[in-house]
């Protein structure tokens, strides 16, 4: 980075440390910072997506809808997260591996499964072996955020769930009464009110999946406590320019930082959209908002 | 909203088909990245290390073009057989269980001896002792008789471990301890070493045979024309190369 960096055994103090903080490493270690807050900002709505379609699977009247957003919710709900993310991330690759070898090499003789080996062939691989490190990343991420969006969807599809029946009884009925028909009442009456109910667990939620994001690690994306426990590890003289012994505690604390300040954002942020929603509701924090105001 | 997930899907396919037209063999070597001097990080973030010096030499006698991948430990096997990289190169030795899984190309580094590193000399083989999860050393552990076994996801953390007291020893191959116990002052080795394993080979799917010939070959080829004696020598400190 700076050109006094070119020896750093020579240099101490603040000059060092600055070429220390800006070795390659600590240049990835940044970089996971931007990976981690852009996984928290596509997985958010993409869960929030599949949460709505699950909640509103759930309460339809056709069966089969009804028991696939329940069946979803449960099972998913049910499976720690762990073993989800273990299993899910090879078996979802293996899936479509398994969809793009069938299209593409129908005269393919041998077994996919071969004892323990999951073989298909060379241009049905997911991504190909031959494309470069980050078509790999890429990919990597995107099951990231399929398999986050996947568990964190069915814990907002409980919670939206909950939300639709919370609101007041009357409100629909009053729509019936106008003649909305019950798609109408659905997405202009009942759709628009739920959030409100649906808030403080959709909050819970954001909170939990900002911390689940060393999960990432496990799916081959390199986050931010990866690279603070690599980074802060002892360093041997001899394999690096930066010898330092156990500095783990430094690195874990910036990272409290980061996520205290992360949390404290997010406080503000949902507290600003608790009482937008609010607004001309009929519920206690609604009533209040009518009253302050007149 | 389900259309945009689709259309990342979609996305992700077509990247993977617009690659498709070069056919160069591609080799994914699969390391760990944390256990030097075999492979570790360096300063810029890349695969350094012994393995990485002897991997790119074999790719380059085998003619194939090798890109490097990092893993951890735990997974590395699982992910290995269903082909998100082509081979280990991780420091993993040859043992009978992990060879029920996938299969090693022949060693390229002999069964090197582990040893036990303490803060103290009192150590008696009992106590306390810290390994990696899912190393030989962890098993050996496991069946000694009055010690208890304490594993770590990485070889760093068994370290700390016993520099902080939560282990009386640590058990690693002494290769890996050696510059450890070298640069700190307060770890030394204690008790006596064990050999264990078949020495260190690279693992390859058990279904991957043509790669494991050429992979053989060159490793042949490497170490008579002492090539990996080299790298040996270079890597580690006072070892004198076995080829």
């Amino acid at each position: 980075m700076f050109e006094y960096c070119a020896d750093p055994q020579s240099i101490q103090g603040f000059q060092w440390l600055s070429c220390y903080l800006t070795n390659g490493k600590h240049l990835l270690f940044y970089q996971s910072f931007g990976v981690v807050l852009l996984l928290l900002a596509v997985t958010a709505p993409v869960a929030l997506a599949f949460g709505f379609v699950g909640a509103s699977a759930a309460r339809s009247r056709f069966l089969p809808f009804s028991l696939f957003g329940k069946g979803y919710t449960s099972i998913v709900r049910g499976v720690p997260d762990i073993a989800f993310f273990l299993f899910f991330v090879i078996a979802l690759d293996q899936v479509f591996e398994y969809l793009r070898h069938k299209a593409k090499c129908p005269d393919w003789e041998l077994p996919i499964r071969q004892g323990n080996d999951f073989v298909v062939c060379d241009i049905a691989k997911l991504p190909l072996s031959n494309s470069p490190q980050w078509v790999h990343e890429v990919y990597g991420f995107t099951l990231a955020v399929l398999t986050f969006a996947i568990v964190f969807g069915a814990f907002a599809a409980n919670v939206l769930y909950g939300a639709m029946r919370s609101v007041p009884r009357p409100q629909l009925e009053t729509a019936e009464a106008y003649g909305f028909s019950s798609r109408q009442t659905f997405w202009r009456i009942l759709v628009p009110q739920m959030w409100v109910y649906a808030l403080p667990g959709l909050s819970n939620l954001w909170m939990i999946l900002v911390k689940a994001t060393p999960l990432l690690f496990l799916l081959g994306v390199e986050d931010i406590v990866y690279w603070a426990r690599e980074l802060g590890g002892t360093k041997n003289p001899r394999f690096s320019d930066y010898p330092h012994g156990d500095w783990r505690m430094y690195y874990f604390g910036a990272l409290l930082v980061f996520y205290l300040l992360v949390t404290r954002v997010s406080e503000v942020v949902l507290d600003r959209l608790m009482s937008r929603l609010t607004l001309g509701q009929a519920t206690a924090g609604g009533e209040a908002q009518r009253k302050a105001l007149a | 909203m389900k259309k945009l997930i689709l259309t990342t899907a979609a996305l992700a396919l077509t990247a993977g088909m617009a690659m498709a037209e070069s056919h160069a063999m591609t080799v994914r070597m699969g390391t760990e990245g944390a256990y030097p001097p075999y492979n570790f990080l360096n300063d810029n973030g890349e695969v350094d290390g012994f393995e990485r010096d002897l991997g790119d030499a074999i790719c380059e006698t085998a003619g194939l073009t090798c890109e490097w991948v990092t893993n951890d430990w735990d997974s590395i096997i699982p992910n290995l057989v269903s082909g998100n990289y082509d081979t280990i190169i991780a420091g993993m030795s040859i043992t009978e269980e992990r060879d029920e899984v996938i299969d090693f190309t022949q060693a390229y580094f002999p069964a090197d001896p582990s040893a036990f590193a303490a803060m103290s000399d009192s150590f008696d083989g009992t106590g306390v002792i810290a390994a990696q999860t899912g190393t030989i050393q962890a098993s050996h552990v496991a069946s000694m008789d009055g010690a208890e076994l304490v594993e770590f996801a990485t070889p760093d953390e068994t370290i700390a471990a016993v520099k902080n007291g939560e282990a009386d020893a640590v058990l690693a191959d002494k290769a890996f301890l050696e510059p450890i116990v070298a640069e700190d002052g307060d770890l030394m080795f204690a008790g006596e070493d064990v050999v264990l394993g078949d020495g260190i080979g690279i693992g390859v799917r058990e279904s991957d045979e043509e790669l494991k010939a050429k992979l053989d070959e060159a490793i042949t080829a490497l170490k008579e024309d002492g090539t990996v004696n080299e790298l040996i020598e270079k890597w580690f400190e006072g070892m004198t190369g076995p080829y």
